[in-house]
């Protein structure tokens, strides 16, 4: 085992040495990855500086509808604004970048899947990027705000007071841009992980996996070793494992890829972390054992008046724990989107101040900094979720009297073993 | 008088701020002590750290609205 470690120990350094000697071809693609997000930019004032054409551009607008009523003249902060939010939504449609100037969109459909009396599909692109209304069988269609509304052959929208629709919304089952990304997520996934199982069964679990697997494979130990055992506990934590990896990984590549400038928030949509959430939830509640539920009804080693006091608040915490895993996850990374669209919206924002050049640097510098402060928060938000689920599930699962000389007389070396406190 | 979101806002950063510091300044005091028990110290840190973290952002997200 010793040598096992060692020699895989010498094997990584000399490829770490192989693969990270080429400095410059490093350098430059941090400056490209660096750089690319600016493409979701380009050409966003374009408008604003040509008056004319900024004129056009609105008649254009209301010329579709009243839609887009507010398109008075937008300053560069509201378009900015305007921006951040599109992205932060889920889309019907893949855009990657989009030219104002000409009305151009660079991007790709998707399938539009709607209930509404009856099945409904057709593609994305009959929208039109939400400027047209899309017929379906004799029914109309038209998008606002990336929702999709039943309207009449004219295409009225009448607002409310509040700016919503009046009209009806049928059930949406649209293959989204978040959806794509879901879908993706899992299939990589899915391969990776099953070449890290295909390996181990061909070479026995004490052999040194090849590829790309020795990264994975540390991983998966590191949420075994440092998440599950410790809070779930010796006897129950394999029956977890699963589900735990899952959403660790799914977690980190979602971050992960909604640092790239795909344009993708999948994390930051309040509804997938709803339904994360509530797997942990519902998965906590069902694996609990009779003193997890003893602890909330009846709180043993109390007095009768506080039992009764405390039920409520223990029933409410239940509640509680999941809802704070999902807003926790959602808020934060819709908050790191947002600073770090915001920071690349300098360019435009401080252009007279800063000059050009100036301004661009300024920009590089702050988004470059938050984009690797981020790089921290996606790993860290994938660990902290998966960390407080098996935090939940071992308070469910873990028996309390007996726990100790279970797990302490035969449990494994390294974990019994205090560390030597020194006497201040 | 109605008190503007952003007051709100920026008294939820502070009281974040607050906590955040304590929880910091306490796990380093931990930490200079026993550093042997660094890396469980870290973990209840970060623990307390997100879940402080999670109440901050949900007093945000509820007071944006």
């Amino acid at each position: 085992m010793y040598l096992c470690a060692k020699f895989q120990d010498c094997k990584i350094k000399k490829v770490s040495k192989m693969v990270f000697n080429k400095q410059f071809l490093k350098n430059s693609l941090t400056a490209l990855i660096v750089a690319v997000p600016l493409i979701s930019f380009a050409n966003s004032t374009q408008d604003s500086v040509h008056g004319g054409e900024e004129a056009y551009h609105t008649a254009k607008l209301e010329k579709h509808g009243e839609q887009h009523e507010t398109a008075h003249e937008a300053s560069p902060a509201e378009k900015i604004n305007d921006h951040i939010s599109h992205h932060l939504q889920d889309a019907h449609e893949f855009v990657f970048f989009s030219d104002e100037a000409t009305d151009e969109h660079f991007g790709f459909p998707l399938p539009v899947i709607l209930f509404d009396n009856g099945l409904k599909v057709f593609s994305s692109a009959k929208f039109n990027h939400g400027e047209s209304i899309a017929e379906a069988d004799g029914n109309y269609y038209k998008l606002f705000h990336g929702k999709i509304y039943k309207t009449d052959a004219a295409g009225e929208l009448p607002l409310d007071e509040h700016h919503h629709p009046k009209n009806a919304m049928p059930l949406d089952f649209s293959i989204t841009k978040n959806v794509v990304s879901l879908l993706l997520t899992s299939l990589l996934i899915f391969l990776l992980f099953s070449s890290l199982a295909k390996g181990f069964k061909k070479k026995g679990p004490n052999a040194l996996p090849t590829g790309f697997n020795r990264v994975l494979e540390p991983l998966v130990i590191y949420v075994r070793d440092e998440i599950a055992r410790p809070n779930i506990g010796e006897a129950k934590y394999k029956k977890f494992m699963p589900y735990l990896l899952t959403v660790f990984f799914l977690i980190w590549t979602l971050n992960l890829l909604g640092l790239t400038p795909l344009g993708i928030n999948v994390t930051g949509n309040i509804a997938v972390t709803v339904c994360l959430a509530l797997f942990t939830f519902v998965i906590t509640q069902f694996s609990a054992n009779k003193e997890y539920w003893g602890h909330i009804f009846w709180m043993p080693g109390v007095p009768v008046p506080m039992k009764i006091v405390l039920a409520p608040i223990e029933i409410l915490g239940m509640f509680t724990k999941p809802f704070s895993l999902l807003i926790r996850l959602f808020a934060n990374i819709t908050a790191g989107h947002t600073v770090v669209m915001g920071l690349i919206a300098i360019i435009f924002v401080a252009k007279e101040q800063l000059t050009v050049g100036g301004s661009i640097g300024t920009s590089l510098l702050l988004t470059l900094f938050i984009s690797v402060i981020e790089l921290l928060v996606a790993f860290l938000q994938a660990f902290i979720f998966t960390m407080l689920s098996s935090l939940f599930i071992g308070m469910a699962v873990q028996e309390h009297e007996h726990h100790h000389d279970h797990s302490h007389s035969h449990g494994h070396d390294h974990h019994t073993e205090d560390p030597e406190i020194p006497v201040i | 008088m109605e008190i503007p979101n952003l007051v709100g806002a920026g008294l939820i950063v502070i009281g974040a701020g607050v906590g955040l510091g304590k929880i910091g300044g306490s796990a380093m005091d931990a930490i200079a002590r026993q550093p042997e028990a660094a890396g469980k110290i870290q973990t209840a840190m970060i623990i307390i750290g997100a879940l402080l973290e999670g109440l901050a952002f949900g007093a945000l997200i509820l007071g944006k609205n």
